[in-house]
């Protein structure tokens, strides 16, 4: 591919980038413990969770920011970061007809139609505007199903001990770095409750959206899915384009009894700076699913094109005798983007099963690295791995690189890796244009090609969407 | 066959074109009509290869004189996508490998694109299918290889062939076959060969380049050019690719000479 065709490739403006004029209640930048209480008060919250929060905080001070990853950034100023904000509007929120016309319009034009009329009809959605849920959908409906779907506050009022039995259990408040901090001072997110037996009747959806330029989003998910239950998950996030940086630290935890089921779905396009590199999110995110019980089955599924920084690892931990986990991601970066990604896969049980596949593309000036760890514990007697990790370069700025750790201390544990690299090539490119296919088009048929395995995974109503923003995320003037 | 009325379809004059500043094509010129059959003949080096590469518009080779007009346009103008869609073909002589891309799909698009182009509805996935089957006919090919990725692990016939299926699917009005006879044993040249027979018509025209005789013993060409140094050195009806098999290239050397370039 020539250079010039290639520089073209990668400028495509982002779509999402608009900015919300709405009042806003923010407290003061800056963090302390003074700001941790002030966050739990805000939400009245209970005794425990003021508790949780000041012990992450307490423990985060005794931390220092990892530096083990691909990733060059400036220090982030963590007293340059505003940790609550709130839309001003009504506390209580009974119906969708009190939510601010102007936050719905959002939505709407973010593509997630809320209102009763508009709204998709087969996935119910909990939408997030800095740092609080907004709204969310179909919850009577899932409610005669037993199932809870609420934002992460609701959770705290109406099932705090829910709440208090699974929180940190999987991702504990001291985990990390990042997700210690996230433990301090997150401010919402979603909780999912899918009881006994109960396979989850609609996709659940969240959709989280950053609007303010100082403003750090601090999310925390919650799946539980008890014995035989299962759900099927997807977040999406977007945020508006800002010449700074803004920082978000989620953590998602989800648990998995006997037989049950987690598929969980990113489609993440945070702004991701622009061709220079200016501004975007830094996303730093803590994702675990534990397979506690026997057969239990998570699955992430991640497409991951935005952000000026990735660094996140959704990871199972595979307790329960012949539980399975799965990663299937693909990574897009252009221009300056830079992402640290993979997996982590911990086999404890016996007879626990992992499949591991990354497709890594790397556009313009971009740094794109997979990283994941498979570890076979002494237990896991007859446990096996697949790992896949395939890195297609565009252009020839960009870099792609590869770190599996492998760890197990039980010999009859087997573990496979592959990888491979390749370059869309001139001579590919001119080939599908000699047949009258454009080379935005032809670009885009490659890419999507190498990235099928992983959007089989995604549900369908999402698949070709992921599938339009890779084309739009490598779309540009062809000169 | 000759028609000295009917279309001039491909009109070059004195092209010259270059890859990384070496010129390789210095001054060639060629006129096709519709309804004509041509074969490019000469050795390895001589401009055959690049001289098809230009003219279906490959972004490595860079013209540095001369024109080549197409139905009237100026071909040199157009993105290598939009001669396709005009009806320029080009069978290549190395078919890329295109992983994780249907071959069905791929067809599909490219088939579409070009009834867009020519004002004919797009067929859907079914009557694509259908439309598919029917083409695959013309060069023998099992309908297994639509579920494989673009020529993935495709043998050199297999890949010929699947180059003759596309040029039955895009209908071209303008068909520069390189090298199609390359790699292939006698019972595959024949299959390819009876394709492109068929396909040809009074309404459009075919390039073969190719080295050896046995191709044209198949395709019955209405001129046989010899090309050498980038330039066309001679051209002549079929008996002259009847000389060359017999002769070999050798006098092309003796006359470079004569006229200083080799």
């Amino acid at each position: 591919m020539t250079s010039s065709s290639t520089r073209d490739l990668v400028s495509q403006p982002y779509k999402y980038g608009f900015v919300t004029e709405i009042e806003t209640e923010k407290i003061a930048k800056g963090l302390s413990e003074d700001v941790v209480r002030l966050i739990s008060t805000k939400k009245g919250e209970p005794e425990f969770l003021l508790d949780f929060r000041l012990r992450a905080f307490r423990h985060w001070l005794t931390l220092s920011e990892p530096d083990w990853a691909a990733l060059g950034y400036p220090r982030i100023d963590y007293q340059d970061i505003v940790y609550y904000a709130a839309p001003k509007q009504q506390e209580k929120k009974a119906s969708l007809d009190e939510v601010d016309p102007k936050l719905l319009e959002t939505f709407d034009k973010l593509g997630i139609p809320l209102s009763e009329q508009k709204r998709l009809s087969n996935v119910a959605v909990d939408a997030v505007f800095d740092s609080v849920s907004i709204a969310t959908t179909y919850k009577e409906k899932l409610a005669e199903h037993g199932v809870v779907f609420c934002s992460f506050t609701e959770a705290v009022q109406e099932h705090p001990d829910l709440i208090e039995r699974y929180l940190g259990s999987v991702v504990p408040s001291g985990d990390n770095y990042f997700a210690a901090l996230n433990s301090a001072v997150f401010s919402d997110g979603s909780f999912v409750y899918i009881p006994k037996g109960v396979e989850c009747p609609m996709e659940l959806s969240t959709y989280f959206r950053i609007n303010s330029g100082d403003t750090g989003q601090f999310e925390r998910t919650l799946i539980v899915a008890e014995e035989g239950a299962s759900v099927s998950y997807l977040e999406g996030c977007t945020a508006p384009m800002f010449d700074t940086n803004q920082l978000h630290a989620a953590v998602v935890e989800l648990v998995a009894l006997d037989d049950a089921s987690i598929k969980y779905s990113t489609v993440q396009n945070w702004y991701a700076g622009d061709e220079n590199g200016k501004g975007g999110i830094y996303n730093f995110v803590t994702k675990r699913g534990q397979c506690r019980g026997a057969r239990s089955r998570i699955s992430w599924t991640q497409v991951e094109t935005g952000s000026a920084i990735t660094w996140k690892y959704p990871s199972c931990v595979l307790q329960g005798a012949d539980s399975v986990g799965e990663f299937y991601s693909v990574a897009l970066t252009n221009n300056r983007q830079q992402a640290d990604t993979g997996t982590k896969m911990v086999h404890l049980g016996p007879r626990t099963r992992s499949t591991i596949v990354s497709k890594g593309i790397s556009a313009g000036s971009s740094s794109n690295s997979y990283r994941g760890l498979v570890q076979m514990g002494s237990l896991a007697k007859g446990a096996r791995n697949y790992s896949q990790c395939d890195s297609m370069l565009i252009g020839d700025q960009a870099a792609a690189n590869t770190y599996p750790y492998i760890r197990s201390q039980q010999p009859q544990a087997a573990i496979e890796h592959e990888a491979s690299t390749c370059r869309i090539s001139e001579d590919q490119l001119f080939y599908l244009q000699s047949r009258g296919i454009g080379f935005e088009e032809a670009v885009s048929m490659m890419v999507s090609g190498f990235c099928r395995d992983v959007f089989n995974q995604l549900p369908m109503e999402f698949a070709a969407e992921a599938d339009k923003l890779l084309a739009l995320k490598l779309e540009g003037s062809v000169g | 066959m000759i028609r000295p009325d009917a279309e001039l379809l491909l009109d070059i004059t004195d092209l010259h074109a270059a890859v990384e500043d070496q010129p390789i094509l210095k001054g060639v010129n060629l006129q096709v009509r519709a309804g004509e059959v041509h074969a490019v003949m000469g050795r390895n080096g001589s401009g055959k290869s690049t001289l098809s590469k230009v003219l279906a518009g490959h972004p490595a080779y860079r013209v540095t004189g001369g024109s080549v007009r197409y139905r009237g346009d100026d071909l040199l103008e157009l993105e290598p996508e939009q001669r396709a869609r005009l009806g320029v073909f080009l069978g290549f002589q190395y078919p890329v490998e295109i992983p994780g891309v249907s071959n069905l799909e791929f067809l599909r698009v490219a088939t579409n694109t070009r009834r867009v182009a020519q004002g004919q509805e797009e067929l859907d996935t079914f009557e694509f299918e259908d439309h598919v089957r029917e083409r695959l006919k013309v060069v023998q090919m099992d309908p297994a290889f639509l579920e494989r990725s673009v020529n993935e692990g495709f043998s050199g016939g297999e890949k010929k062939r699947n180059e003759i299926l596309q040029m039955a699917l895009l209908e071209p009005v303008m068909a520069i076959l390189d090298e199609t006879d390359s790699g292939l044993d006698i019972d595959a040249l024949r299959v390819v060969a009876a394709g492109v027979n068929q396909l040809a018509g009074d309404h459009n025209a075919t390039v073969l380049i190719t080295h050896y005789q046995r191709l044209l013993d198949e395709i019955t060409p209405d001129f046989v050019h010899v090309m050498a140094a980038g330039r066309i050195l001679r051209t002549g009806g079929r008996e002259l690719a009847q000389e060359l098999e017999q002769t070999g290239y050798d006098w092309v050397d003796q006359e470079l000479a004569v006229q200083g370039v080799a």
